[in-house]
């Protein structure tokens, strides 16, 4: 098969899957009215997919301070940090990063992807192992795979099969990498993270965590599942995003190990992107501050979140483990996923659409992301439609 | 003693049988994606079987190489052979 025959043989798989005239993954959105409205075609739509928990993407605060980095400081930085140098805003958003966890220092990346993927990379090498949950996100998986190091999984937040794999592994578990997430992306559930950091420390291995769902979600000061859990200690590196809490886009790892700011020269996904523009360093600047004081936005998060797990429990929808902001509904076939999907979309509520092989287990995936900026009656309204389209998924 | 290969061989079959057709016979020769359908995920999932089956760490990385039932289990006893 050629190149672009490979290419052809996706295009007929989405076209036998897909309705025809409608991008289910790439939805043209018109116009954004507010962090929870936009606009489809003719229609106002209700965000549900977003994950932006805490609303912040129209925070006045944010906006006003990218405006002033634009004017101050231009629209990009049009190259690397260590090609081009770094800005005052760079280093100070990696202060107030370490700040905000208490670590010796922290690095901040132009995407939440490139983090993973240079921490990991930049970690582990050929003949290091690095030791994953199987629901890890694509940037940890892709990751791996830069590293040149082995790549082992265990079964989704089961300790014991992490344990048996690091058993199995005899002395190579001290040049081991584990990587759990906070909040996995797929159901919404927690990593055990006291077991896991209680493992890693037995082992002798290294444990790095990412927040990229649980930044802002969990914790007193939204510092993650960390905070909320009091093991930061016991954590080697901590990721996150911006693009979900923060509102931006960019990503981050802060650890006490000083070893970490050697990552800034080894590690080739730091080394040859762009550095972040001077108006998502501001902006994220300023909601990192709002996060940080954000209780409130955490307590509507939570209540927002609660209300429609409860809701989509009773109505007997299959659902992810736990409830949080992350809200995964499990559907037995891909065309179920896209009836409930295209259902909601006709009622103007948008949430992602996950098939097979991205949804775990051959599965298929209609999830909602719930934000601080929903209101109690846009939840009962979506609680309504899945209601009203429950008879016609599951007849 | 090192474990023989085709003790691996159809303890392996016996483990594909549960990600195939009933009616499919399978052998050395078959394809674990043209004819088996286990797909990118699904084959994951078996390594992670595989690895409790004979007690053996399979990283993924060296999947790249495996096409058929053969190469599987080839690199199962390979595996096993370097770890005895």
């Amino acid at each position: 098969m050629s190149l672009l025959d490979k290419l052809d043989a996706v295009a007929a798989a989405r076209k036998a899957l897909l309705p025809e005239g409608l991008d289910v993954f790439g939805m043209p959105i018109e116009e954004v009215y507010s962090a929870t409205e936009a606009r489809v075609g003719d229609r106002r739509i209700l965000f549900l997919g977003t994950n932006n928990y805490l609303g912040l993407t129209f925070a006045p605060e944010c906006l006003r301070a990218a405006h002033e980095a634009i004017d101050r400081e231009g629209t990009g930085t049009t190259g690397s940090r260590m090609a081009n140098g770094s800005y005052s805003g760079h280093r100070a958003l990696e202060r107030e990063f370490a700040d905000f966890y208490q670590c010796h220092s922290g690095i901040v990346f132009t995407t939440g992807y490139q983090a993973n993927l240079a921490m990991i990379s930049g970690l582990a090498g050929a003949g290091d192992v690095v030791l994953i949950d199987g629901d890890s996100h694509a940037s940890i998986y892709d990751g791996c795979r830069l590293s040149g190091a082995e790549i082992i999984r265990f079964r989704h937040n089961d300790v014991a099969d992490m344990e048996k794999r690091l058993r199995r592994l005899g002395e190579r578990s001290q040049s081991t990498l584990i990587v759990a997430e906070g909040i996995y992306s797929m159901l919404g559930d927690q990593a055990p993270l006291a077991e896991i950091v209680s493992i890693k420390n037995a082992y002798s291995s290294i444990l790095l965590l990412d927040e990229a769902h649980s930044l802002g979600v969990l914790g007193k000061t939204g510092q993650g599942l960390v905070e909320e859990t009091g093991l930061i200690d016991g954590v080697d590196f901590i990721t996150g995003t911006f693009s979900k809490s923060l509102g931006s886009i960019g990503g981050y790892c802060v650890s006490n190990h000083p070893q970490l700011d050697q990552l800034r020269y080894i590690s080739r996904p730091y080394i040859f992107t762009a550095s972040p523009s001077p108006a998502t360093i501001a902006s994220t600047r300023a909601a990192l501050k709002l996060l940080r004081d954000g209780t409130e936005l955490r307590r509507q998060l939570w209540q927002n979140s609660r209300q429609l797990y409860a809701r989509l429990d009773a109505l007997g929808y299959q659902l992810g483990p736990q409830p949080g902001p992350v809200i995964a509904n499990i559907l037995d076939s891909p065309q179920q996923a896209l009836m409930l999907w295209k259902g909601l979309l006709d009622h103007g509520i948008y949430v992602n659409l996950i098939l097979p092989p991205a949804a775990p287990e051959g599965k298929a995936l209609v999830r909602c992301s719930v934000s601080a900026a929903h209101t109690s009656e846009q939840m009962d309204y979506v609680g309504n439609v899945f209601a009203q389209l429950r008879e016609s998924i599951f007849q | 003693m090192a474990t023989d290969y085709s003790d691996i061989l159809s303890r392996l079959c016996f483990h594909l049988k549960q990600f195939s057709s009933p009616d499919v016979v399978i052998v050395p020769e078959t394809d674990l994606i043209n004819e088996l359908a286990i797909d990118s995920v699904k084959l994951l999932n078996l390594v992670m079987e595989i690895e409790d089956e004979f007690d053996i760490s399979v990283p993924l990385n060296a999947l790249a190489d495996v096409q058929t039932v053969h190469d599987l289990a080839n690199l199962i006893h390979h595996i096993k052979s370097v770890k005895q």
